[in-house]
């Protein structure tokens, strides 16, 4: 388990998704603490998407609680648990490209945090810095290229001032260095103090971050703790090489 | 010649002020409001019963007339297009086709037959005219509807892209999940954007009332000239449309030069022209899908 033993930020109970007949989760259990950085790693079609799609609202649980600052939020809208500070990005970026960068971002600052106008404003910018995303904040989302739409998922997350921030391969089909430009932003976050849960294939950038590691598969999480020992799970391994271990 | 153009560019400002908020229903929400017309003759209605029971002038007509078609553009998402989305995008289309055909009747049954016009309630108004250098007249009306349409267009435009309400309008617009999952309040977004769609008709059906008359079935003219205005301006743009207003306008006009009955004929033939030409020629999802569905993208 981490070092961190803050107050307890999020708690999933018993949370199962069924899409008909597919069983996409079933009897998910996990609890986080303030401050932790979570990576969760495991092969396609395990259901770590649907579990970030389930804690932020895009999908409603199909059994199970989840409770997030104390308080039970399995029933609340996607958009009302974005004001209490659970906030997504997703996979594949999904920018709103008919607006520039700044105005992705502004307009998540201005819904969020009940901001004032400058205060908006002023996040905003903050965001943009954060994210290295200044010098094109006036060119139109559409417009920009793959790391600047990952950034921008980030940073359009980042004002919506969040507290929990769920990552989903953010840094997926980026470069090594690329990908290394991100784990430095992220890490700036975590010294913030945001928790951060971080599904992302390449563990090695993910451990960056990361202090714990969650395994998930089939839908089940198989192993969770200490990212070596999560690692070296047989488990772990038998998930990812669908064999006995060595 | 010149004095044609005038007229026509006068013209074309009505156009665009009648298709301002329909082009902004399409283009912020992207449904077709067929029952645009009709809400612009009820509007019409409504001036003209004050007047003509309370002798309230249209203009002061209107700051009743705004905020109640601004309510009824409210429940208009809420309770009818917000569910009949759910069936997919073609069933808000025919709920707007349904309340016109209600809306008509009604206006029929309650009004009768008889041509109605706001013009004894707004004094000299109704004919005085400007004269510009050259010998030419222009209404005083039609100016103010020109003036108008440029406020109203304009007016809206800035709000899309200067105030958070109507960013949070244009991100619902393109992708409603992503809009709440960044914190906006999708479905107040949509109701705000139908309030002011809506809302924005009962300045048109002033314009409708004071230049010329209506009757309970007058809607649907007004909804063709709307919709060839908003694209021939390119759907999506507010602007656009008062370009478009004005190409109908002069379309019109051409027509109307050309052969006496040639008015509606020159409008319909610029607005199949450039749908035409965007349909080949312009990059675009909603260009690209009817290609593919007339095989001429793969």
């Amino acid at each position: 388990m981490a070092e961190t033993a803050g107050p307890i930020l999020l708690e999933a109970k018993g949370v199962a998704k069924r899409f008909g007949a597919l069983q996409v989760l079933s009897g998910v259990n996990f609890t986080m603490s303030q401050g932790e950085a979570v990576g969760i790693v495991g092969p396609n079609g395990a259901g770590k998407t649907t579990f970030l799609s389930v804690l932020s609202g895009a999908h409603a649980a199909s059994e199970g609680r989840i409770a997030f600052f104390g308080k039970d939020i399995t029933a609340i809208p996607a958009m009302q648990r974005c004001h209490m500070g659970l906030v997504r990005t997703h996979q594949v970026p999904r920018p709103f490209s008919g607006m520039t960068v700044f105005e992705n971002v502004h307009v998540a600052a201005v819904h969020n945090g009940g901001r004032g106008r400058e205060a908006a404003y002023q996040a905003t910018l903050e965001a943009l810095d954060l994210c290295g995303m200044l010098a094109i904040a006036n060119r139109q989302a559409d417009t920009i290229g793959l790391l600047d739409r990952k950034r921008l998922e980030l940073a359009r997350a980042l004002a919506a001032d969040p507290k929990l921030l769920l990552l989903d391969e953010i840094g997926g089909g980026l470069t090594e260095s690329e990908a290394e430009e991100l784990v430095q932003t992220i890490s700036k976050l975590t010294a913030r103090g945001i928790s951060v849960i971080w599904i992302e294939h390449i563990v090695h950038v993910l451990l960056k971050i990361a202090r714990r590691l969650i395994c998930m598969d089939a839908g089940r999480i198989i192993a969770d703790g200490d990212p070596q020992a999560v690692m070296s799970h047989p488990e772990v391994v038998k998930a990812y090489l669908g064999g006995s271990p060595e | 010649m010149l004095n044609q153009i005038a007229q026509a560019i006068v013209l074309g400002g009505y156009y665009a002020l009648i298709a301002c908020g329909l082009s902004f229903m399409l283009s912020v929400m992207r449904v077709i409001n067929l029952a645009h017309g009709s809400l612009l003759v009820l509007g019409g209605y409504f001036l003209w019963y004050l007047g003509e029971n309370y002798q309230v002038s249209p203009f002061v007509g209107l700051l009743a007339l705004v905020p109640l078609l601004a309510l009824a553009g409210w429940a208009l998402q809420r309770f009818l297009l917000e569910r009949s989305a759910r069936g997919g995008e073609l069933l808000p289309i025919l709920t707007t086709f349904g309340l016109s055909i209600v809306l008509d009747n009604l206006l029929f049954e309650q009004f009768g037959a008889d041509t109605r016009s706001l013009a004894p309630y707004i004094g000299d108004l109704a004919w005085d005219s400007f004269e510009l250098p050259g010998g030419i007249f222009v209404g005083q009306i039609g100016v103010l509807t020109l003036v108008a349409a440029i406020v109203l267009l304009g007016g809206l435009q800035l709000f899309l892209s200067r105030t958070g309400t109507g960013k949070a309008i244009r991100a619902t617009a393109e992708d409603p999940d992503t809009a709440g999952i960044v914190g906006i309040d999708a479905r107040k977004a949509s109701a705000i954007a139908s309030a002011i769609a809506v809302g924005s008709i009962g300045v048109a059906s002033a314009a409708l009332g004071m230049r010329a008359t209506f009757d309970a079935y007058a809607g649907g003219a007004q909804l063709l000239f709307a919709f060839e205005a908003t694209i021939i301006g390119g759907a999506g743009s507010l602007w656009g449309t008062l370009i478009g207003g004005i190409v109908l306008a002069l379309a019109q006009t051409a027509g109307a030069a050309i052969h006496p009955q040639g008015f509606l004929i020159g409008g319909h033939l610029a607005f199949i022209l450039v749908l035409f030409a965007r349909f080949l020629f312009l990059p675009g999802e909603f260009t690209y899908r009817l290609r593919r569905i007339a095989g001429l993208a793969k």
